[in-house]
């Protein structure tokens, strides 16, 4: 299992400078350093010794790709894109466009994104679970069918919904909850309690649906009338023989998007003025900042990655029958 | 001589080549059995012809809207020049936007509520003693033909009777027209049977294919169209927005954002789905290699920030060769079709994945094994026996992730990048109403309309996509 | 019947389970009627859909709802009606009085929990028992069915285990409360045959000692032979006979019973024509009028099509038939003798030309390992054989699963890459020829598939499929011609014409293997490699499509490479027969020398595995004369030094574990790998 696991991450190497290579051959298709340069430095004051050391500077003055100049190694290696995607692979994400340091940023603006998106993803799951149950243990009434219906009507409605109409009832009308804002530490508690409502909310009909069906799929096998011919009840043949499998699918997909947590809702976030990495995402759209930008990439990238890696672990978790080789 | 010429933008193209697409698709199911049956199952369901019906009234929406002209501008003829050359506005209007050209053009100030005929914004004026009061003065053109005595409430009634009229008229010209064109077989005891019978069955709802529901559900649509006509010229439906244009009217425009969106991205996405998922799966070796690494590439960037970057890039190139575009409808349908493509680009690669899988077990079936000892070559296994044996997860796919894509639009919208600002879309709306929500008293027309447009088409969409894929996913069928 | 009633542990009486469909009602058990009495074993005989699985999961009431419900009818049980039972009381019966095992062991037990936490769940009382005391229960348990290693096996999960010692733990469970009956669903059909043996063995030996009753559920008439006191015979829902086993195979009564035996392939029909039930088994849809079996009897008359036979009964044996009367004496004996039909093929023909040859073939497929996937070894599937067809003969290749049987015969075929060996064809080198070249030369050896389903391509029209080689091989030049050509392979084996403009989904398993044979005949070849064709068909259908078969090698002097795992076959149509275990051959003799004087304890141990069909009913045990295997099948990755058998060779000596042995010939066309028969040679 740790060849498997030390193989994956090697894997992951190619496919992260491919990612890079992408999102930099996007960016440069459209923007020359000379533009970059100018474009920071302001219209007026733009010389072409200004320029070329504004480049100098933040060592865009290489070659882009490849570097005719040099020769062996380092026709690659003196160039922008090695430069700055090396740099990338040690988690030195560099500066921001207006010189702020990216990688403190991304430190201090992960910890209100978790803060949001791990209760938001616990309850989820938790609800999720016990509504499929639910839809599954009576399957074939009407509260299954209704329960459907209702799941289908709550996956149609767009998250933008469910967050202004929550803020309209909750805080505008009601005034229970702030509409938005963040706090540290304790005071944090009441920023949170209705992104995290709206956030369960709005993934219950999508969730407890997708899940009702690999109940459903489980509930037809072999191994169930096997359980039911040994005499156990409806309940316990649920609970002890269609959970345990049914867990297989879901966790092998909630896993993989457990460390994409870390990059919080870019929605969610900018809706309630949560100040995470979502929407430092946000910000940065809006300044056109694309270091940030291409940093996000690069982090969301190693953490999809690693996900992937984490639901091969969890697989051989939850299932016996897989190994990892 | 045609007072006006075609205008065919990019996007247009491509849903003209869509509907070919599916025209062909229709003819060419109609002849295979495998594709034909599972629609013959979904046509006697009820929910899933609701839900076509609706979507049906979206899609020809849609459509009109994407059938665009440029009018000639009249040029007096008393001028020097004699020379006759067509001289063509700048302005490009499509058919709907010619059909709705009243709500169009009637434009208010300011915010107004639905069927206002005051603007809901106080102004001041020179009172009687020159004193400046504040008022709430009348409409320009919503409620501007009712006199002060004239009650609104009986006027709106009024056209609504005669909306109803119209609704009914059309029904009854339907309930006809089945009667006549259906044979024998819909009706359940598959016998020949007389004109009165097939009405009494259709009325009673005694056919296999449900035309009852299909007629009332069709009606709503219907009642509403005509609504629209009835009222449309003299009200603001569903008021003004922020400077003064019909929400009602931008809703409507949104279709075809919506649409294209959802529809676009999966012709672009197909081919090269279909082809390298067929080839990874089939040929194994390094061209899975290959396929598997530029996918798992591709889909290791999380699909918005991917979709950022590209946006982002299109923006700086814009902004840095604004020459490159004529118009503003030029400048946001390229943007359009940038999101649509790159909103394709992060979502191929599922399917390709699937097909991939599912073509891995198919090469290892005895009749690939057949046609291999037969000598059949690589590339007819892989059209005549892998393809179509793939055709229903490409189907169910196309059709599962249309509602995810138009969602996806009004998120990517308010981040900013969606569909170009100047573009009506339902995205756009629900991010101008956010702020429309923190006013007091609250303006809430514009997300209440943008969120019945948008839920019922995602909604219609869901419920027929959920019929689908269960009549033709044949281990759902099983169950 | 009525009379022995206070003796009978179970009584089903007039039991109707339907089954609601898109296509209608399906009356899938339509009024059955059988008893068990203690201690003995009921089979319930039947061929694929007549039902016989329903009526047994109803009676626990454990059919799959909501598509199907128990319409009526009694099953009585210890004086109660069980169909009656809340689904709360019936909790009390399953698996305590009334245990039940299932055909396919794999997916029959929970695949996420182990085999320990299974069986724990039926251990009975075990809310007063200590974790040690159930532990040693489960032990026990698994001891009593013969389950090797029955300490290490509580905490391994199902996949750990083989298909016979799943079966086992499937065994353990349904005896962990001592039930009073216990139903077994085709126990033994998904394994093989030498692990069939020891299953059944062991149901045998569990029955005596805990002297319960087995409802057995089978389509095999061996296993009926040598398990059942009883046979309950069942058709398209019915039960058209009921009889002591004894009398059941001395003179069955039902022409449809009659029929069955007449069909099974063996060595005394060889050389005739099988006697073959036309038609195709029932879909037990719509409502019958006559006898449901009338339109495939060829003793039906008038009456059979008008109306439905009554049950007839005399003492214990009943038939459901029109040709008895109350007394169970035949009313009419016109018993039409079908001519037997002698196939002409002269046995003599020993010397035919060698058409294939092939020399050491071996597929190693590598296994990988570790970080940069290194071949750490191979699954030696086929590791060297060598054999020998002549024109117009068929070699068998017998062998039961895993032994690499179907990969030789794709290898052969250039379906699968051989390693290394060679194959040659007519003079040609195949191994050596690729691309264009060897694309040519395939329309001279096809293969026909195991499972109908999976064989022909349900997205292309019957005709399209047939037609496929012609095409790709320009076989034949214009569209009619094809159209032609494939219109008279149609009728070559037995199938309407107007099937050309149809999907497979429309035919049966038995006429769709008849449209696959149609394919592989199209581009005329002299090969034919038949993988187990007639394996997952009805005995009725196989004899169909083995006469076919027949037929077509007389006609077109066609080779075939026969695979199968069933001696019957073998026995019928074979003209050599190579025996495979893991990979090698250890076999290879004509038919008769390996059938009548088999030498290596393997091939003995195989067919002395295969249950006989014994005029005398109940062989039970089948005491010294049977060789009994102990142990699974290894794994072709791992197989055993030397002699690939000696860990389960009664008569393995130490050479056996040291080196594989050489061949040895043992007569004119015998050849064996056996240490035993080596030092005759050398000595």
């Amino acid at each position: 299992m740790i060849a498997y696991i030390i193989r994956r991450l090697l894997y992951a190497i190619p496919i992260l400078i491919g990612i890079n290579l992408l999102t930099f051959t996007l960016f440069f298709m459209v923007n020359s350093p000379d533009d970059m340069a100018r474009v920071h430095l302001g219209v007026k004051r733009v010389t072409t010794e200004a320029i070329e050391a504004w480049k100098t500077d933040r060592g865009y003055d290489k070659p882009l790709l490849y570097n005719y100049k040099e020769s062996g190694i380092k026709s690659f290696s003196n160039t922008i894109f090695f430069q700055h995607t090396v740099r990338l692979f040690v988690l030195d994400f560099g500066r921001a466009d207006d010189g702020r340091d990216i990688g403190r940023d991304i430190r201090q603006r992960m910890w209100p994104s978790l803060a949001i998106a791990v209760p938001t993803f616990i309850v989820g799951i938790l609800l999720n679970i016990t509504f499929a149950m639910l839809l599954a243990f009576f399957r074939g009434t009407y509260v299954d069918v209704w329960g459907v219906v209702l799941s289908v009507a709550m996956m149609s409605i767009s998250i933008m919904f469910y967050i202004i109409l929550g803020q309209l009832i909750m805080s505008k009308l009601w005034h229970l909850l702030p509409i938005s804002g963040y706090d540290s530490g304790l005071r944090a508690l009441k920023f949170l309690i209705l992104p995290v409502i709206i956030g369960v909310v709005s993934g219950i009909g999508a969730g407890s649906r997708l899940y009702r069906t690999f109940y459903l799929e489980e509930i037809n096998k072999d191994y169930v009338r096997t359980a039911r011919a040994k005499g156990l009840s409806s309940l316990q043949v649920l609970f002890k023989h269609v959970l345990r499998n049914a867990m297989v699918p879901i966790l092998t997909g909630v896993v993989a998007i457990i460390p994409l947590l870390f990059m919080g809702s870019l929605v969610m976030e900018s809706f309630f003025g949560i100040p995470g990495l979502g929407s430092y995402t946000i910000d940065a759209i809006n300044q056109q900042d694309f270091a940030i930008v291409r940093a996000m990439v690069f982090l969301g990238s190693i953490l999809y990655i690693f996900g992937l890696v984490l639901t091969d672990i969890s697989y051989t978790l939850v299932d016996p029958r897989v190994r990892l080789e | 001589m045609l007072d006006f010429t075609f205008k065919i933008l990019v996007t247009d193209a491509l849903l003209y080549l869509l509907v070919t697409a599916i025209i062909i698709f229709i003819v060419y199911a109609r002849k295979h059995e495998h594709l034909s049956a599972p629609w013959r199952q979904i046509k006697n369901k009820k929910l899933a012809m609701s839900a076509l019906v609706i979507l049906g009234f979206f899609v020809i929406t849609g459509f009109l809207d994407s059938v665009h002209i440029r009018q000639e501008i009249k040029i007096d003829n008393t001028s020097k020049n004699q020379q006759q050359v067509a001289q063509y506005s700048n302005e490009v209007l499509s058919l709907l936007d010619l059909l709705l050209t009243k709500m169009r053009q009637q434009t208010e100030k300011t915010y107004s509520a639905p069927f206002a005929i005051n603007s809901f914004t106080k102004e001041v004026a020179d009172g009687e003693q020159g004193k400046p009061v504040l008022y709430y003065p009348r409409l320009k053109y919503g409620g501007a033909h009712l006199q002060a005595q004239d009650s609104r409430i009986y006027d709106i009634g009024k056209r609504l009777l005669w909306a109803l009229f119209w609704t009914l008229s059309v029904l009854v010209f339907c309930i006809l027209l089945i009667a006549k064109i259906t044979d024998s077989k819909n009706n359940i005891e598959n016998k020949h049977i007389n004109i009165a019978t097939r009405l009494k069955n259709i009325i009673s709802g005694n056919t296999n294919t449900p035309w009852l529901t299909i007629l009332l559900v069709m009606s709503i649509p219907v009642f509403f169209i005509s609504s629209i006509a009835e009222l449309g010229p003299y009200y603001h439906i569903m008021g003004t927005d922020q400077v003064g244009n019909d929400v009602l009217y931008k809703s409507i425009k949104s279709i075809r954002t919506g649409l294209l969106i959802g529809t676009l991205t999966t012709l672009i996405i197909l081919p090269f789905a279909v082809v390298f998922g067929i080839t990874a799966g089939y040929f194994r070796g390094w061209v899975d290699d290959l396929i598997q690494y530029i996918y798992t590439t591709l889909s290791s960037i999380p699909s918005v920030l991917l979709i950022v970057a590209a946006i982002l890039s299109l923006q700086v190139y814009m902004t840095n060769n604004p020459e490159s575009f004529a118009t503003l409808i030029d400048r946001s349908d390229i943007r359009l079709l940038f999101l649509v493509m790159i909103l394709g680009v992060t979502s191929w690669t599922g399917l390709c994945r699937l097909l991939r899988a599912e073509t891995m077990k198919l090469r290892e079936l005895d009749y690939i094994q057949a046609a291999n000892s037969l000598g059949v070559r690589h590339r007819r296994i892989m059209s005549r026996h892998i393809f179509p044996n793939l055709m229903h997860i490409v189907l169910i796919t196309v059709v599962l992730d249309f509602s995810g894509l138009v969602l996806a639009e009004a998120v990517l919208s308010y981040i900013g990048v969606g569909v170009d600002p100047t573009m009506d879309s339902w995205g756009n709306m629900i991010n101008g109403a956010r702020l429309e929500m923190a006013r007091e008293p609250l303006v809430w027309w514009n997300l209440t309309a943008a969120f019945v447009f948008m839920f019922i088409l995602v909604l219609a969409a869901n419920i027929f996509s959920d019929a689908v894929r269960d009549a033709f996913d044949p281990r759902l069928r099983k169950a | 019947m009525e009379n022995q009633a206070n003796n009978n542990l179970l009584e089903v009486t007039a039991l109707k389970t339907w089954i609601d469909t898109e296509g209608g009602i399906i009356h899938a058990v339509d009024g059955v009627s059988f008893n068990i009495r203690p201690g003995e074993t009921l089979a319930i005989l039947g061929e694929s859909g007549c039902g016989k699985s329903l009526t047994a999961l109803s009676i626990l009431q454990l059919i799959p709802k909501p598509a199907g419900r128990i319409v009526s009818g009694k099953v009585m049980f210890s004086g109660e009606n069980l169909l009656e039972k809340s689904e709360q009381d019936m909790r009390e019966i399953r698996g305590r009085r009334i245990a039940m095992i299932f055909q396919e062991p794999q997916s029959s037990l929970n695949p996420v929990m182990t085999i320990g936490q299974q069986i724990k769940e039926v251990i009975p009382d075990r809310k007063n028992k200590s974790s040690v005391e159930i532990n040693k229960d489960i032990v026990g348990l698994l001891d009593s069915v013969g389950m090797s290693d029955s300490v290490r096996r509580i905490n391994e999960y199902p996949h750990q285990l083989s298909g016979g010692m799943k079966q086992r733990a499937m065994i353990a469970m349904a005896l962990a409360s001592k039930p009073d009956i216990l139903i077994a669903d085709e126990p033994t059909t998904a394994l093989d045959v030498t692990i069939q043996s020891q299953i059944l063995n062991l149901l045998a030996r569990l029955k005596k000692e805990n002297n319960m009753s087995i409802l057995l559920i089978t389509h095999d008439l061996g296993v009926v032979s040598q398990m059942a006191d009883r046979v309950i015979l069942m058709y398209a829902g019915e039960v058209v006979e009921d009889a002591d086993a004894v009398s059941f195979f001395d003179a069955p009564r039902h022409p449809y019973a009659q029929k069955l035996f007449l069909s099974i392939p063996d060595r005394s029909k060889r050389k005739k024509k099988l006697d073959i039930i036309p038609g195709i088994v029932p879909t037990y849809a719509g409502d019958y009028q006559g006898c449901r079996f009338s339109e495939r009897c060829d003793k039906a008359w008038d009456l059979c099509f008008q109306e439905r036979p009554q049950w007839r009964a005399q003492e214990k044996n009943g038939v459901r038939c029109h040709l008895y009367n109350n007394t169970l004496e035949p009313q009419e004996t016109s018993d039409k003798n079908i001519e037997q039909g002698l196939i002409t093929a002269d046995e003599k023909q020993d010397k035919a030309e060698t058409l294939l040859d092939v020399k050491q073939l071996k597929v190693h497929f590598p296994i990988h390992k570790g970080i940069f996937r290194r071949v750490v070894g191979h699954v030696k599937a086929v590791d060297g054989i060598s054999l020998k067809i002549g024109r117009g003969r068929t070699v068998a290749i017998v062998g039961e699963s895993g032994c690499g049987k179907t990969t030789a015969g794709k290898a052969i075929l250039q379906l699968i890459k051989p390693s290394s060996g060679e194959v040659i064809y007519d003079g040609a080198r195949l191994t050596k020829i690729t691309g264009e070249e060897l694309r040519q030369l395939r329309k001279n050896f096809q293969i026909i598939f195991q499972d109908p389903y999976a064989s022909l391509n349900p997205r292309m029209l019957v005709g399209e499929s047939i037609a496929e080689g012609l095409h790709a091989l320009k076989l034949e030049s214009s569209k009619a011609a094809i159209q032609t050509r494939v219109k008279k392979l149609l009728t070559q084996v037995g199938m309407p014409v107007d099937s050309y403009g149809r999907y497979p989904h429309e035919f049966s398993g038995g006429q769709r293997q008849r449209i696959s044979i149609a394919r592989a005949l199209a581009v005329s070849p002299d090969l034919i490699v038949c993988d187990e064709p007639t394996s997952a068909l009805d005995v009725s259908v196989q004899a169909q499509i083995l006469n076919l078969l027949n037929d077509l090698q007389n006609e077109l002097s066609l080779s075939y490479l026969f695979i199968t795992h069933d001696i019957s076959v073998v026995e019928y149509l074979a003209h050599e027969v190579a025996v495979m275990y893991l990979g090698r051959i250890v076999e290879f003799g004509t038919a008769a020398d390996i059938l009548d004087n088999p030498l290596h304890p393997y091939t003995q141990a195989l067919l002395s595995a295969v249950p006989v069909i014994s005029k005398t009913g109940n062989t039970g045990y089948k005491g010294d004369s049977q060789v009994l295997l102990a142990g699974d099948i290894p794994s072709p990755s791992k197989p055993p030094a030397g002699c690939h058998f000696h860990v389960r060779c009664p008569q393995a000596t130490e050479i056996c574990r040291q080196q594989y042995p050489a061949e040895t010939k043992t007569g004119d066309s015998h050849t064996v790998f056996c240490h035993l028969f080596e030092s005759d040679e050398q000595h």
